[in-house]
């Protein structure tokens, strides 16, 4: 099946989303092999992606939770004080205090992370599961993630082995273990 | 895959009991049902407004709106959803005002979601991811990001940023999926080209990644 630019590029998000049925994948991964061009755009969308969906984009301004959590704080004392009385309420909001830090230092018992800033998996990913990671790289990722650095140089072991050495799974290929949208 | 529909629908249903637990008048288990977005909020709110104080205004804003209507909320839309809905609602609004203040003009607003045609075709030079580390990277990105046009912008943020899923994505910006996907394609073009080398546009002249010249190595 021949296929042409412009076809290569009203398919290339499904394309390097690895959401393309394989005989179209087929005809592109063809066409790249002779058109530098259409691969420098796939290059750079990958890298796009990769690039705004790193955690690192999502930094937040020091002290934001606490502020957020100091104005929610006051509007759900306003809505309790009705019925419940200014003693009840401040009770409540030293427990709240209380629980929040619990659950925010019983989350850090994972290995050590390669980056600081990846996602950890938030449901167990099988750990037999085999993966591959980049040679100096921060991710584990399924063989066929189109999102692996220099595959020829990438390191296969089972994902229980990634997690150990502080590898974190790719948020593209190994989405469905991550945190829910 | 069972195991993790399982895992995934089970934490859908404590989100679902903590919704419930809220209505009827727990409010202190709103706190927990928050946590999870806190942060994901003001990024998307941030990527729309570009603006550090109006994007926390606007995060803060949506969570006391979502506390206050908790109980319009009803059981069969997603939580995520209904609350990336207000947040998005409140950026927009804030976007507004900004763009009033400024007199900024509306840029790129043509209905065209038609075919995108890449202007560059230069050999891209991989933006290594290690990079972002320093804040002028993160500062560009951002930049190219504010100069797309409000609905590709929009698409992208809840998309590739938040990771989001195409039908979600729809669902808060009230498009279709196909809409979603166009948009989204053309997002990720329309930055590549700004992000590229050869295009000499925002990324290599402001941060003189010149061809042949990779200051991150």
């Amino acid at each position: 099946m021949g296929i042409n630019c412009e076809n290569v590029w009203r398919e290339s998000s499904s394309y390097i989303e690895g959401e393309i049925e394989p005989g179209l994948r087929a005809a592109i991964d063809e066409h790249l092999q002779s058109c530098k061009r259409c691969a420098a755009v796939l290059d750079g969308l990958r890298n796009v992606v990769d690039l705004y969906g790193d955690e690192r984009m999502a930094e937040v301004p020091l002290g934001y939770g606490q502020r957020l959590h100091q104005t929610l704080e006051e509007r759900i004392t306003r809505s309790r004080r009705g019925f419940l009385g200014w003693g009840l309420a401040f009770a409540a909001s030293i427990l709240i205090a209380g629980s929040y830090e619990v659950a925010s230092s019983s989350s850090q018992h994972s290995p050590t992370r390669i980056s600081k800033h990846a996602q950890p998996a938030a449901y167990p990913i099988p750990p037999g599961l085999k993966v591959l990671v980049s040679y100096g790289g921060k991710l584990f990722h399924l063989p066929q993630c189109t999102f692996i650095q220099d595959r020829k140089t990438a390191i296969a072991m089972t994902a229980q082995q990634a997690i150990q050495r502080g590898y974190t799974p790719c948020t593209r290929c190994l989405k469905k273990y991550l945190q829910a949208g | 895959m069972s195991a993790v529909l399982q895992e995934n629908s089970a934490a859908q249903l404590q989100e679902a009991a903590l919704v419930q637990r809220v209505q009827r008048g727990q409010h202190e288990c709103f706190y927990e049902l928050i946590r999870p977005y806190e942060k994901r909020l003001y990024a998307t709110a941030f990527a729309i407004l570009r603006h550090e104080a109006d994007a926390e205004d606007a995060a803060q804003e949506a969570v006391i709106k979502a506390f206050k209507h908790i109980r319009q909320f009803r059981a069969e839309a997603k939580f995520s959803t209904w609350l990336f809905q207000i947040a998005i609602n409140e950026a927009r609004m804030r976007r507004r005002r900004q763009q009033a203040h400024t007199m900024e003009p509306i840029v790129e607003q043509r209905n065209d979601d038609g075919d995108y045609v890449p202007r560059d075709f230069a050999d891209w030079r991989e933006i290594p991811s290690e990079t972002l580390e320093r804040s002028e990277v993160r500062e560009a990105l951002m930049t190219a990001l504010a100069s797309l046009g409000e609905k590709y912008r929009e698409v992208f943020v809840l998309r590739d940023m938040q990771h989001l899923s195409i039908e979600e994505t729809a669902k808060i910006l009230d498009i279709s999926t196909a809409s979603v996907k166009t948009r989204l394609l053309r997002a990720r073009l329309m930055l590549r080209d700004l992000l590229s080398p050869g295009f000499g546009g925002g990324w290599s002249s402001r941060l003189s990644f010149a061809k042949g010249n990779k200051p991150w190595e």
